[in-house]
């Protein structure tokens, strides 16, 4: 239980830092973090099934595509002007 | 002040949301559907994994549009990516010796354990989709990890992909004929707990797993290939 309370922290945690990265390879590899929380947490609720499918393509698959895609277009995000 | 606005809105949509859900309880279920599937599964389908006979045979044509949907995506992304010339790949860097040899020890097994998943989807945890994904891992780490890569044959990833779907559908189309039901379990249903049981579960989801597999594994090949 209180295993499965500091997961719950950790993936909050994550979840923010992904969204104040301004480096996006930094801010891919907390998303899968995010993802890959997520499937532990889905493995403790007996839920084995969307826990697999949450690994491998969440925390896998998603996070090399984004790794490629930011490969071929800019890793650092720019401020954004006038807001 | 744009940001103010946006975290106010926010706020309020949080608050509504949470409002509305106050009165549903959490973790509980009126529904009798659970308890049906869970009582009647077993000697319904002939699966053991109940997850699976829900998915396969209960809420087949549910599958049958999620596999459409993945489709449409791969499709959709190859139509905006393909280019008829070669991208160039002047910078490529060749992969270390320690990585193409534990690449070349590490696949063989990651593929096993794919098949392994989907094949048994009816026993145990995971089918289709989970046993594809990890096949789509397994041939990422080949992209990672090889040292003269120039792109698999796309024409038989798409033979593959075609033929998997292609089996799905007049699977259930034989249903139809058979018993007036798409995607009816009219195959033996076997004793459960053994590999040759359960009926048409099993042949749908290996065809689900190799469609799975070869269009995640075409999405990553196209997104490398694109300049």
């Amino acid at each position: 239980m209180i295993l499965e309370i500091i997961l719950v922290f950790v993936m909050l945690i994550a979840a923010a830092a992904a969204g104040i990265f301004k480096d996006l390879l930094n801010a891919v590899i907390a998303v899968g973090f995010v993802s890959f929380i997520a499937a532990i947490l889905f493995y403790f609720l007996q839920a084995p099934d969307v826990a697999m499918a949450e690994a491998s393509i969440g925390a896998a698959l998603t996070v090399a595509i984004f790794i490629i895609a930011i490969k071929k277009t800019k890793r650092f995000e720019e401020d954004e002007e006038g807001s | 002040m744009r940001k103010a606005v946006s975290f106010i809105l926010v706020v309020i949509i949080a608050i509504g949301i949470g409002l509305s859900l106050q009165e549903v309880p959490f973790g509980k279920t009126k529904s009798e559907v659970r308890k049906y599937c869970l009582e009647k599964g077993i000697e319904q389908t002939g699966a053991t994994n109940i997850v699976t006979s829900v998915v396969v045979n209960y809420r087949g044509f549910d599958t049958l549009g999620e596999v459409t949907v993945l489709f449409l995506a791969a499709i959709g992304l190859s139509a905006i990516l393909y280019r008829e010339k070669e991208g160039e790949r002047k910078n490529r860097r060749r992969s270390s010796l320690i990585l193409y040899t534990g690449c070349k020890f590490l696949f063989p097994l990651i593929l096993l354990f794919g098949a392994y998943i989907f094949i048994h989807g009816h026993l145990t945890p995971g089918g289709g989709f989970q046993g594809g994904a990890i096949v789509a891992s397994g041939f990422l780490l080949v992209i990672l990890g090889s040292r003269s890569w120039w792109g698999f044959n796309r024409s038989k990833m798409k033979i593959t992909e075609s033929l998997s779907g292609l089996i799905f559908v007049v699977v259930g189309l034989l249903g139809l004929l058979y018993g007036g039901h798409f995607l009816l379990n009219y195959l033996p249903k076997g004793i459960p707990n053994e590999l040759f049981s359960a009926g048409i579960i099993p042949i749908i989801y290996i065809a689900i797993g190799f469609k799975v597999g070869s269009e995640i594994t075409g999405i990553i090949d196209d997104m490398i290939r694109s300049g």
